[in-house]
């Protein structure tokens, strides 16, 4: 792991978030360095999602703060965070289907030619960047202006990161980036980020798939209704147990126990009631 | 090498030749050569084919495509504008009774209805994207509003429903030529669509004004995260079509040299129609003003290729009906194919 000597490219401490009477997180701490892939693991309600959004600014944390590059920030609007160099990639919200690639990678930033009311979009430049950076990425476009809808599920979650990478994302946030792809396009997208990794980028992983989690992830985060479990090393930790974690481990076990015993049961025939 | 330089050709050979077959207005271009030589041949020898069948028939698709372009728009950036034609009423009454009841200058009368078609429109924009209503329900109340107010008001003013007497009041103006003259038996209101969709492809195609368009349309949520100034682009676009409106307004009024509170009744839909022929989709992120040009094409054609056939004018609605729904499965199977195919 490199750079682990300075300040955390991103850190939380302690961050809390209420809606309401509702406790979405309390006292969650992270941190991610340059060059590691940092996983928040979590059953579905576990409070991931509310946790990046503190990092992508969509959510302020009612306690607690973030640090980015060891210094106190507060984001009021994404625009901040992207400022900041923190860019999010959301599960199904990265691209627009209908729309061009090239248009889609240069939206919200396209490039001008021209100035006053001749300025415009400078559709060549879009172009040939986009053919150059998908083609890094291994995927060679026959016409940039064909729909994103073309491009299979892993290519179009390549091209959202490859874009937030091309405009100067430090800390990247993939939100469930592979749980809706099947493995071999999951496979696309964990090669691409580990390749993002070796450029020195911060990657925050977000997933309740344990098996993309442990295959990418240089250490793991599990939040469970709202609250850290802990922080673990990969080398510290199997898979087994973070899934154990995940879903609750006691809850697992009783799960267990339960269709265990329903199955002893039925065996048995008629048996005996459990009391409680 | 050589190898690889000619197998890429050959994909970008058949790139394009798809790329032709996926274009958003082919229903469009192709309706209108259909309609075109479907009338040539059953009304060619009937005056459908003159210069002046031509005029004619290209009058009615501009008067449609001035506001067909910006309503084109605004649906690909994800709303409609019900209210486009009570909006011709209002603005075209405005300017009429400013002239004749109050003595203003045309300019100022022209001047007055654009004002007042920005103002709706910014009022469209702003309760849409305010409060997230539906935007058919928000311009479907101005277009009940309006109209009523049009009304209201005329009679209130001027005791009638009609004003005329503006072509006394106007002339010695330089300004009726440029909205209602005509050059060579064309009339100007031609290249003011003409103008109009180039301008409107250009911003669509060529700005990132446009680019932000087919974002807002496409995926608001996506085109917020990344930046772009959702609302800001919506309200935009609403003013546009008011004001398209209110351009058609003083073309009609200048032309006809009178206004009618009921003017631009059902423009609404012929617009939306137009742009729905012309491949824009209905949920918005899709489309292009080549398109609602050719629809709006297709429209005059229709209407006034039935006049030439000598059959009843009654059957030009059936006759659109029915083609609005071939053109709309018809861009339904281009649109799979593009956002499918590979």
């Amino acid at each position: 792991m490199m750079a682990n000597n300075g300040a955390p490219l991103l850190e939380a401490r302690e961050v809390s978030k209420y809606f309401g009477h509702v406790i979405a997180l309390e006292g969650v701490s992270m941190k991610v360095h340059a060059g590691e892939v940092m996983c928040l693991l979590g059953d579905n309600g576990a409070g991931k999602s509310t946790f990046i959004k503190t990092f992508s600014g969509v959510h302020q944390p009612d306690r607690g703060v973030l640090l980015v590059d060891g210094e106190e920030v507060r984001f009021n609007s994404p625009r901040d965070a992207i400022d900041r160099g923190i860019a999010t990639v959301y599960q199904d919200l990265a691209m627009i289907p209908l729309m061009g690639i090239s248009r889609n990678f240069f939206i919200g930033r396209e490039p001008t030619r021209g100035a006053g009311p001749f300025k415009r979009f400078d559709v060549a430049k879009a172009d040939r960047i986009t053919r150059e950076e998908l083609h890094k990425i291994g995927i060679d476009l026959r016409d940039t202006a064909q729909p994103v809808s073309t491009l299979s599920g892993g290519e179009r979650q390549s091209v959202a990161i490859a874009r937030a990478v091309y405009f100067g994302a430090k800390i990247l946030i993939l939100d469930e980036p592979t749980s809706a792809l099947g493995v071999k396009q999951a496979a696309i997208v964990l090669r691409y980020i580990a390749r993002t990794r070796e450029q020195g980028i911060g990657v925050i992983f977000i997933s309740h798939n344990v098996h993309h989690a442990y295959a990418i992830g240089d250490r793991f985060t599990v939040l469970n209704h709202g609250r850290s479990m802990g922080t673990f090393e990969k080398g510290d930790i199997s898979m087994q147990e973070l899934e154990k974690m995940m879903a609750g481990g006691k809850e697992l076990d009783q799960l267990s126990a339960e269709l265990e015993g329903s199955l002893s049961a039925k065996s048995e025939a008629q048996a005996n009631e459990p009391d409680s | 090498m050589a190898q690889t330089a000619t197998a890429d050709e050959r994909v970008r050979r058949v790139g394009a030749f798809r790329k032709w077959l996926t274009r958003p207005e082919l229903a469009a271009v192709a309706g209108s050569v259909l309609v075109f030589v479907f009338f040539a041949i059953v009304a060619g020898d009937s005056g459908f084919l003159t210069l002046g069948g031509a005029a004619s028939y290209l009058e009615v698709s501009a008067q449609l495509g001035i506001v067909a372009v910006p309503v084109s728009l605004l649906m690909i950036a994800g709303e409609f504008d019900l209210s486009v034609g009570s909006m011709v009423g209002a603005a075209g009454m405005l300017v009429a009774i400013g002239i004749v009841e109050y003595g203003w200058p045309l300019w100022l009368a022209i001047v007055a209805a654009l004002v007042l078609a920005m103002l709706v429109g910014l009022f469209n924009g702003y309760v849409v994207t305010r409060t997230r209503l539906p935007s058919f329900i928000v311009t479907l109340g101005m277009l009940f509003a309006l109209r009523g107010l049009t009304i209201g008001f005329t009679r209130l003013l001027t005791g009638r429903t009609e004003i005329g007497g503006l072509t006394g009041a106007t002339r010695g103006s330089p300004l009726p030529p440029i909205f209602a003259g005509t050059i060579k038996g064309f009339p100007v209101s031609i290249i003011w669509w003409l103008v109009l969709a180039v301008i409107g492809t250009w911003v669509l195609q060529r700005t990132v004004f446009g680019n932000w368009t087919f974002g807002v349309g496409g995926d608001p949520n996506a085109a917020r995260n990344v930046g772009v100034p959702v609302n800001r682009v919506k309200i935009t676009l609403f003013v546009c079509t008011a004001l398209s409106a209110a351009l058609l307004a003083v073309i009609q009024v200048l032309d006809a040299g009178s206004a009618d509170v009921l003017r631009g009744q059902l423009l609404e839909l012929q617009a939306i129609a137009a742009a729905v022929i012309g491949g824009v989709l209905l949920t918005g992120g899709y489309g292009s003003v080549v398109g609602a040009l050719f629809g709006a094409l297709i429209f005059g054609m229709v209407e006034q290729g039935i006049f030439f056939t000598g059959i009843n004018t009654d059957w030009f609605q059936v006759f659109v009906g029915v083609m609005l729904l071939i053109a709309v499965l018809f861009n339904n199977y281009i649109r799979r194919r593009a956002s499918e195919a590979r």
